[in-house]
């Protein structure tokens, strides 16, 4: 029961972090119906700045922070010089920028860092917790504490802010949106720029556990499309519950299940994927599509 | 091009690599011999993702399947590569077309997502299956003589080998895309809903497309290892897939020659600015990808295919006078789904 509960918890961690770059997901999508297939390498390049930062000597939340600003800055770049120029395009075009930029992040990453793997600092104690009989690493219990603020954070600008409410209009309704004076595309920018920050708070708070190296957040992305297909893309509250059930579904499955153990794991989502998207495509929460001819 | 003009470009073209062996080095034609293999990968993406609009990020998987059939057929149980590339082509053929049954459900999107997720976790399962494998050792081959006491080296046959066998699919590939089967796929890459009113069988035809393009892949992928006589798990990570995807791209999407151009590309590009430094062939590929997005998104066949009509139209217009200029012919470039606001 301990064993249970203990990977839960862990898996309740991870699954934060999925659902941070699986939000960031999102987010994109429901704005412009594409997906950012680089999402998790520039989540990795703004770990890569906060390395440095904390390298040159800066304090952690100070770190943090402006890594934050600087991952919004680039996000609303990104979207501004990269993507809008192929904003009208077919699917298949966006998809290639969108490869492009990922190889792009990963190898620029790798030129100016080199790939040796780095150790990344956690900002939590590493004395672990005790509750009754079941351990909880303190990392894992601020993971899931970042996760939960940000959330909450998001929720709050969207629900109660006139900008948010301009962001969610913009994402829902681009049309309308402009004829009540919204500038519908730089409401694009700015949900790139947020995508961007969610990136690279998935990016710092996984770094201590996996260690930092370009191919850091490979695994971790094709995570974050599981959760993001099992919650729906048109969903943020389906991103969210998504991540944490597939971190926990990963945790469990690596413990119960023998024959999968750690080797299989990207199969495993790779495998929930494909269910999903056949079963039902749209996810739990997303809207079903129905298409009139 | 007249019929006779196109059939005397391809037997020059092919007579010309042909000659390659006297001029070149082991190792160029060693490189040369991996143009051709990334010829024919690049042909069969093309097939699905140019011609038939269904965007796959994960052909480095069927690219796997192959070159690991032919290595354990070679290995374990000592048949010969003569063998094994066909039967590579068949395993694929299947997987393809089993895979391409429930990917008609998935919608563009969702099936990149599918696939890139495919690509992602292929080198796992490659080094879990260790019994068959050979885990993260992968399979050491050795490579074949020449037969018939020719005297040529190994690469030298190798070299000729994967010509004759590009020459074919390539003329195999140019049959299927001007016939019945390749104006479905272009229709149902335009515009299925209207190609299904037309009475074109989506189902049949889409998964025989991700068959015959993965089978395309997986003879490739069979003659490569062949050719580098070593199969490893991390040579097949999904850089590989992105590799073959921009390689169609600067070839030209909805191409049969132009996958030459890619193949040349994505082979001897790395070499040149592996020069300047270990991590530049990435970004410069991921600088062409967008680049090309932008300039030429039809590639540089496109780009030749434009040109040479602008050409032949300016000829036509001052033999018959300036009222006779014809439209632009009808590109067979794909046009996808425009987006609406």
């Amino acid at each position: 029961m301990e064993v249970f509960l203990q990977q839960v918890v862990s898996g309740l961690a991870t699954g934060g972090i999925y659902a941070s770059l699986a939000l960031a997901l999102v987010m994109i999508y429901q704005a412009t119906d594409v997906v950012n297939f680089a999402q998790g390498e520039m989540a990795m390049f703004a770990t890569y700045l906060t390395w440095s930062m904390l390298n040159a000597g800066v304090p952690y939340w100070g770190a943090f922070l402006a890594t934050l600003i600087i991952a919004f800055v680039g996000g609303v770049l990104i979207q501004r010089l990269v993507i809008r120029p192929v904003e009208n395009a077919p699917i298949l075009t966006i998809v290639i920028v969108t490869l492009g930029l990922l190889v792009i992040c990963n190898s620029v990453a790798g030129w100016i860092w080199s790939y040796v793997q780095k150790p990344f600092p956690s900002p939590f104690p590493s004395r672990p917790l005790r509750l009754g009989a079941i351990v909880f690493g303190a990392h894992d219990l601020g993971e899931i504490g970042v996760t939960l603020l940000t959330l909450l954070l998001l929720f709050l600008f969207f629900r109660y802010t006139p900008l948010g409410l301009a962001m969610r209009a913009a994402a829902q309704n681009p049309m309308s949106s402009r004829l009540v004076g919204i500038r519908v595309s730089r409401m694009l920018a700015l949900g790139w720029g947020l995508a961007a920050v969610f990136g690279a708070v998935a990016g710092m708070m996984v770094a201590p556990i996996l260690t930092l190296e370009p191919n850091m957040m490979g695994g971790i992305q094709i995570y974050a499309f599981a959760a993001a297909t099992l919650g729906g893309f048109t969903s943020p509250l389906g991103a969210v519950v998504g991540g944490l059930l597939v971190g926990i579904v990963e945790n469990l499955v690596g413990t119960y299940v023998s024959f999968i153990g750690t080797e299989l794991k990207l199969t495993v989502a790779l495998a929930m994927i494909i269910v999903v998207l056949l079963v039902r495509p749209s996810g739990l929460f997303g809207r079903v599509h129905v298409r009139r001819v | 091009m007249s019929r006779a003009a196109r059939i005397g470009l391809f037997l020059a073209v092919v007579g010309a690599a042909g000659m390659l062996p006297v001029f070149l080095s082991s190792f160029r034609l060693f490189q040369f011999t991996q143009v051709c293999v990334y010829a024919i990968a690049l042909m069969g993406l093309n097939l699905l993702t140019g011609y038939n609009g269904q965007i796959s990020l994960g052909h480095g998987a069927f690219y796997a399947v192959g070159a690991y059939t032919s290595a354990i057929m070679m290995d374990r149980w000592g048949i010969a590569y003569g063998w094994t590339v066909p039967a590579a082509g068949l395993v694929c053929f299947v997987a393809g077309f089993l895979f391409g049954r429930p990917a008609l459900r998935l919608e563009g999107l969702y099936l990149a997502l599918a696939t890139f997720s495919l690509a992602l976790a292929v080198p796992q399962i490659l080094k879990y299956f260790e019994h068959w494998t050979g885990g993260s050792q992968g399979i050491v081959l050795s490579k074949p003589q020449a037969p018939w006491g020719l005297r040529l080296t190994e690469d030298q046959w190798l070299y000729l080998v994967s010509l004759a066998v590009t020459a074919v699919m390539f003329l195999f590939a140019v049959n299927l895309v001007r016939g019945r089967v390749g104006r479905a796929m272009v229709a149902i890459r335009d515009n299925p809903v209207a190609a299904q009113a037309m009475g074109v069988d989506l189902a049949l035809v889409k998964s025989l497309t991700f068959g015959v393009s993965a089978a395309y892949t997986g003879v490739a992928g069979a003659l490569s290892a062949v050719a580098i006589a070593y199969v490893a798990p991390d040579s097949f990570n999904v850089f590989l897939s992105i590799t073959f995807l921009i390689g169609i791209v600067i070839g030209g999407l909805a191409s049969i020659w132009g996958n030459l151009f890619g193949a040349l590309f994505i082979q001897f590009v790395p070499n040149w600015a592996q020069d300047i430094s270990k991590a530049a062939p990435w970004a410069i590929f991921g600088i062409f990808l967008i680049g090309f997005m932008y300039v030429m998104p039809d590639g540089v066949a496109g780009a030749v295919r434009r040109l040479w009509i602008r050409l032949r139209s300016r000829r036509v217009s001052q033999k018959l006078g300036d009222d006779a200029v014809p439209s632009e012919a009808h590109p067979s470039t794909p046009q996808g789904h425009r987006r609406t606001t």
